[in-house]
C-alpha cells in the first residue's frame, strides 16, 4: 500500500533505513501486538510500538495510576493517578499516533482470558510484574503458537529473551517453575531506577520491531542480562528443554492452567 | 586462580557490593558451600533448605546451564566462570 504524504512525513526517520522502507512500514501497519502490563516495562513497550506505526495494539492492565508508577511508567502524568491504567495508557499512544488502532483492556491477564486474547494479537510482549502472569503468559503463547517477547527488571538487575514456541527455548525451559507462594525473599529489593526499567522496556520494543520488520538476528536461545550496577550486558546462551513442561517432548501443560506463586512487590 | 562467581545484583548487598567474587571448589555444590562460608547468607537465597537449587535460580558453568550438565555435582576447575541467573519478575 502506498503511504500518504502525512505518513511519510511521520515515519521518514525509519521509512529512509533499508531495511524499513516502504514494505517495511506496511509490515508495522499490518502487525498486531498485545501488550501485557501498562508499567515500567510496557510505558516504552507502548510508546515506541505505537509511534513506529504497529497497527493494531492491545493493552492489558488491571491496575490503576498510582503515585508510586510515575517515577519509571513513562505514559503517565501526576494528573492521571488513580486512573486506570489500560485506559490512559491507550489514550496517550492514540494523541501520540491517531493512526492505529488501540483496544485497552481494564483487567488481569487471567487463565479465564489468556488463550483468547493471546490468539487475537500476532505477538505478545510480556511486561507483567509477577510470576503467576510471565509463566502464563509463556504458556498461552507457546499453546497458541505466538512470538513471546520477555522483559523483567527489578533492583539494578534486568533481563529480556524472545520465544518463537517450539522453535528455541521458551521461558519455561529456562526457568521451570514460577517460586513457590512464600519463598521469595523480601520486598525491599523490589526497588528499581525508572530509568533502568526505560532501557529493558526499550530492547523489548526494539525485539518486538526487529521481528516484525524481520531485521536481524532475534533473541532465540539467548536470555540477555543486564547488570545496572555495572552497566554491563551479557548473554547466557539457553535452549529448549527436552523435559519442558509445555513445550518439551512430553508436555504436562496442554490446556491453560491458572499458576499459584509467589507474589511479587507491586507498584 | 580460583573460579569467578557472577552474582545477581539483589544479592551484592551480601557480597559487599561485588557482581563477581573469586571462590574454591570441584564442583558447584563445593562452590556454593564456599561462596557462602565468605559471604553468609548468600547460599539459603540460591538454595531450598535441603541444599537443592531453588526452582527459578540458574547457574551456569561457563555458559552451560548445570542442569543440562551434571546439576549441581557439575565440576568446576580454576578459570571458570559461574553465573547464577534468577528469574526475576518486575515491570
Ligand atoms: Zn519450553
Amino acid at each position: 500500500m502506498a503511504l500518504s504524504k502525512a505518513q511519510v512525513a511521520r515515519y521518514s526517520r525509519q521509512l529512509i533505513l533499508p531495511e524499513v522502507g516502504v514494505s517495511g512500514q506496511n509490515r508495522l501497519s499490518e502487525a498486531s501486538v498485545l501488550v501485557i502490563g501498562a508499567g515500567g516495562l510496557g510505558s516504552p513497550v507502548l510508546f515506541y510500538l505505537s509511534a513506529a506505526g504497529v497497527g493494531r495494539i492491545g493493552v492489558i492492565d488491571a491496575d490503576a495510576v498510582a503515585w508510586s508508577n510515575l517515577h519509571r511508567q513513562t505514559l503517565y502524568e501526576t494528573p492521571d493517578v488513580g486512573r486506570p491504567k489500560a485506559v490512559v495508557a491507550a489514550e496517550r499512544i492514540r494523541r501520540l499516533n491517531p493512526e492505529i488502532s488501540v483496544e485497552a483492556i481494564e483487567g488481569r491477564f487471567d487463565a479465564a482470558n489468556a488463550k483468547d486474547l493471546v490468539s487475537r494479537w500476532h505477538m505478545v510482549i510480556d511486561g507483567s510484574d509477577n510470576f503467576a502472569t510471565r509463566y502464563l503468559a509463556n504458556d498461552a503463547c507457546v499453546l497458541a503458537n505466538r512470538f513471546l517477547v520477555h522483559g523483567g527488571v527489578v533492583n539494578f538487575q534486568g533481563q529480556v529473551m524472545s520465544v518463537r514456541p517450539r522453535q528455541s527455548a521458551c521461558y519455561r525451559c529456562v526457568f521451570p517453575e514460577p517460586p513457590a507462594v512464600g519463598s521469595v525473599p523480601s520486598c525491599q529489593e523490589a526497588g528499581v531506577l525508572g530509568a533502568e526499567a526505560g532501557l529493558i522496556g526499550s530492547l523489548m520494543a526494539h525485539e518486538a520491531l526487529k521481528a516484525i520488520l524481520g531485521v536481524g538476528e532475534p533473541l532465540l536461545n539467548r536470555l540477555v542480562v543486564f547488570d545496572g550496577r555495572l552497566s554491563r550486558f551479557r548473554e547466557v546462551p539457553v535452549r529448549r528443554n527436552p523435559d519442558c513442561a509445555v513445550c518439551g517432548e512430553h508436555p504436562t501443560i496442554n490446556a491453560i492452567q491458572s499458576i499459584e506463586s509467589a507474589p511479587t512487590c507491586a507498584g | 586462580m580460583a573460579i569467578t562467581v557472577r552474582i545477581p545484583t539483589p544479592l551484592q548487598r551480601l557480597t559487599n557490593g561485588q557482581g563477581e567474587v573469586a571462590c574454591e571448589g570441584k564442583n558447584v555444590s563445593d562452590l556454593l558451600g564456599d561462596l557462602d562460608r565468605r559471604y553468609p547468607g548468600v547460599k539459603e537465597r540460591i538454595c531450598d533448605e535441603t541444599g537443592k537449587l531453588r526452582r527459578f535460580v540458574n547457574v551456569f558453568v561457563n555458559e552451560e546451564d548445570i542442569r543440562f550438565l551434571q546439576g549441581d555435582q557439575t565440576a568446576v576447575k580454576d578459570g571458570d566462570e559461574v553465573s547464577i541467573i534468577p528469574a526475576i519478575a518486575g515491570g
